[in-house]
């Protein structure tokens, strides 16, 4: 097994084998967010072969740029190509695949051995990682796709830490596991509601989510039909309903870090690029901050604040220590949680003056208390005064999607840094 | 034109020579440590027995082990593979590559069908997996009879296609009807949540009903209606399907050994008289209509069903 940390001449132990941070984009802008916001790789879909055919998705000519401004700073891009292909699915797939080795992809995220296949022969500089749409749960099957020429596998959601130690200490393969956002509660890949309830085929990306929706629980007296159907909930319950909390790792990342997984993943392509910076960032500060002193590592409350700024719904450790209770799961209202908007994206800032310039991403007015966060600043609020537009016109509100407007700001802020606001 | 097989799954041994007699030319059988959403429960003495019956009458036994595993259940693999080529087992079926790797080491010689259940979607991937060593490839439920066709006609290997029952729609591995229970303060202990229990899930919204149970596997949701296509086999006995499917899971024997027979009939008259098979189209459906439990419709699943994405 590789090392994964070793000693400074002073003695002070470091961690040597630091995994990739991966984070998701579902447009150029939030590609250029997640790497600006610390990601070490984004992956993107491309608008066909992926799953997520709701998600805006990358043109090649917008990958040739995502894959330019991603080199400038190092990081990868690779690209979902995870449908389990129908018959008809096959026409133009050998021609996306040299476009993606052209444009320079590192790698592209694979269920389908026909794609699989298909990327070794026609584009063979492009990476192969195994999707976890195969819902890979055992060394032995990670065995098969090494041995099958693959360079990196994506776990299945189902697999717990002590099994990640298992899977590392029997093969030499790079590993991918998710650490944060939204996931399915079925393995993924064998889940088919979708189709029978809406005629929409989740494993080519048109999952309509309805393992989220509300059923109710009968028992039947007896199995051949006819008999009686007994309620298992009284009129006051909450409905069954199968909607995961969100996956949050924050607290296992030193372990995945010393357990010598290679690469992080954060989950969500069609969220906003305020979420995508939010948890890029912090994930980053995790992750660089134990790597430099494992051995006095702690968790700052801040960190774990912050995500929550972001958080769609409850968030909870999913599989990484136990098959997870009624608790990581939500009844009742288990719907949005939200407790801060994104309200803007700094353009520029004028330190002489303490003005700053900034494009409107949600509504805001003067006498609002806003934060502010990015990798260049430690975050602050600050009680907003006057408004302006680009043509110095005060305004009462800044009403407008991606209006421009000015205000002052007292501490200095840097382009790409976002303004968010609590919501009540 | 070729026979095809036609494959069922009893619920016990002394179902096997009553299904055999009604026209079963192969058995699928197992145990939920291995097998996913079997019909009954085999031990390592009733496949012995299983085969005995099953090949006096000239009929193969297929043994499932389609589950997911994860790290702890690998050591089990070798010693159930090498059990089950010794006990002379015809084919074993599964989903997770491990059971291919370790078969290539315990008993090279034992042939794999492949079913995962929900993937194999294209002919590319099924003449992949036979690549890698599977006779068969079992296709999903999800996919249209034209794909069906030319699957088969593009297959290196054998193709199944079940044509009869209920199919699985979602399989996680939490504890989702014993997790509610716990959420509402039911007292695990006495709630019962397997197939024993027959358990479902009312859908306000499409007014259907989706079978549910718990097992060693984790939640398993079934479809609301049974997929019946006996009076649309012509297509797939055209192209040379080399094994129709009937899944008896949640059925009495009765109704799947009078369903087999039916389907046998079908596919033999078919074969002598195509002309008289469409004369009696309606007959079959009327016959299995009479013994369909109540609350389960007959349906052609996807058969000619176009699904969005």
């Amino acid at each position: 097994m590789q090392q994964i940390s070793s000693l400074t001449p002073d003695g002070k132990r470091v961690i040597i084998k630091k995994p990739e941070l991966l984070a998701p984009a579902g447009s150029l802008e939030k590609l250029k967010i997640a790497v600006h916001y610390g990601a070490d790789a984004v992956f993107i879909g491309g608008r066909e072969f992926g799953l997520r055919s709701n998600a805006d998705n990358f043109s090649i000519e917008e990958m040739r740029e995502g894959v330019e401004f991603a080199n400038k700073y190092g990081a990868k891009i690779y690209v979902t190509t995870n449908i389990f292909a129908h018959n008809e699915n096959m026409d133009g797939l050998e021609e996306y695949l040299k476009d993606l080795q052209e444009v320079g992809v590192t790698g592209i995220i694979v269920a389908d051995p026909l794609i699989i296949e298909a990327c070794k022969r026609v584009a063979p500089n492009v990476e192969v990682h195994l999707s976890t749409q195969q819902s890979l749960t055992n060394w032995q099957a990670i065995k098969f796709w090494k041995e099958e020429g693959l360079h990196r596998v994506v776990l299945a959601r189902e697999v717990g830490l002590e099994e990640m130690l298992e899977m590392k200490k029997h093969v030499d393969i790079e590993i991918e596991t998710f650490i944060h956002g939204a996931m399915c509660i079925s393995y993924s890949g064998r889940c088919v509601l979708s189709n029978h309830m809406t005629a929409r085929d989740s494993n080519r990306g048109g999952c309509c989510q309805s393992c989220r929706w509300d059923y109710h629980l009968y028992e039947e007296e007896h199995q051949e039909g006819g008999g009686q159907e007994n309620a298992l909930y009284e009129e006051a319950d909450a409905p069954f309903t199968m909607s995961p909390k969100d996956l949050n790792l924050i607290e296992g990342i030193p372990q995945l870090i010393d357990a010598g997984i290679d690469s992080l993943k954060v989950e969500g392509r069609m969220k906003s690029i305020h979420y995508v910076a939010t948890v890029t960032s912090v994930y980053r500060k995790v992750i660089d901050a134990y790597c430099a002193d494992p051995d006095h590592f702690k968790i700052d409350p801040k960190w774990v604040e912050e995500l929550d700024k972001c958080a769609n719904r409850d968030t909870a450790a999913a599989f990484f220590e136990q098959i997870p209770t009624y608790k990581e799961q939500m009844f009742g209202n288990h719907g949005k949680k939200t407790t801060f908007d994104f309200a803007g994206l700094v353009l520029d800032y004028d330190p002489d003056t303490k003005i700053v310039t900034l494009q409107q991403r949600n509504h805001f007015k003067p006498g609002e208390e806003v934060e502010f966060f990015g990798p260049e600043i430690e975050n602050f609020t600050q009680q907003i005064e006057k408004i302006w537009d680009e043509d110095g016109e005060e305004l009462d509100a800044a009403r407008h999607p991606l209006q421009i407007v000015k205000f002052k700001v007292d501490k200095p802020l840097y382009p790409n840094n976002m303004m968010r606001k609590g919501v009540l | 034109m070729k026979k095809p097989e036609l494959l069922v799954t009893p619920k016990k041994v002394e179902d096997i020579s009553r299904l055999i007699k009604a026209g079963a030319t192969a058995i699928l059988i197992g145990e939920e440590k291995y097998g996913l959403r079997l019909a009954g429960e085999f031990n390592r003495d009733d496949i012995k027995e299983a085969v005995k019956i099953a090949h006096d009458f000239g009929a193969k036994v297929y043994v499932a082990m389609n589950a997911l595993f994860h790290n702890d259940k690998l050591e089990l693999l070798p010693d159930y593979i090498s059990f089950l080529s010794e006990s002379n087992v015809d084919a074993i079926v599964f989903g997770d590559p491990a059971v291919l790797m370790v078969a290539r080491e315990v008993a090279p010689e034992m042939k794999l069908h492949w079913n995962t259940e929900t993937t194999a979607t294209n002919y590319f991937t099924a003449n992949y997996w036979k690549e890698k060593g599977a006779k068969r490839a079992v296709m999903a439920r999800e996919i249209n009879m034209d794909s069906i066709v030319e699957t088969k006609e593009n297959a290196d290997g054998e193709i199944e296609v079940q044509v009869h029952g209920m199919t699985c729609m979602f399989q996680s591995k939490r504890t989702l009807i014993g997790n509610y229970m716990e959420f509402q303060g039911k007292d695990l202990k006495v709630e019962g949540r397997s197939k024993d229990r027959t358990l479902f899930l009312h859908d306000p919204e499409r007014d259907a009903k989706y079978p549910i149970f718990e097992d060693e596997n984790g939640t398993h949701i079934m479809s609301p209606n049974d997929i019946c296509i006996i009076d649309e086999l012509e297509d797939m006995l055209d192209a040379g399907v080399d094994s129709f499917k009937i899944d008896g899971v949640l059925k009495s024997v009765e109704y799947i050994e009078k369903v087999t027979a039916l389907y046998k009939d079908a596919i033999d008259l078919y074969l002598e008289d195509p002309d008289a098979y469409q004369d009696k189209k309606y007959y079959y459906i009327q016959e299995i209509e009479k013994i369909q439990p109540m609350n389960r419709k007959l349906d052609t699943g996807f058969f000619f069903k176009e699904t969005v994405y």
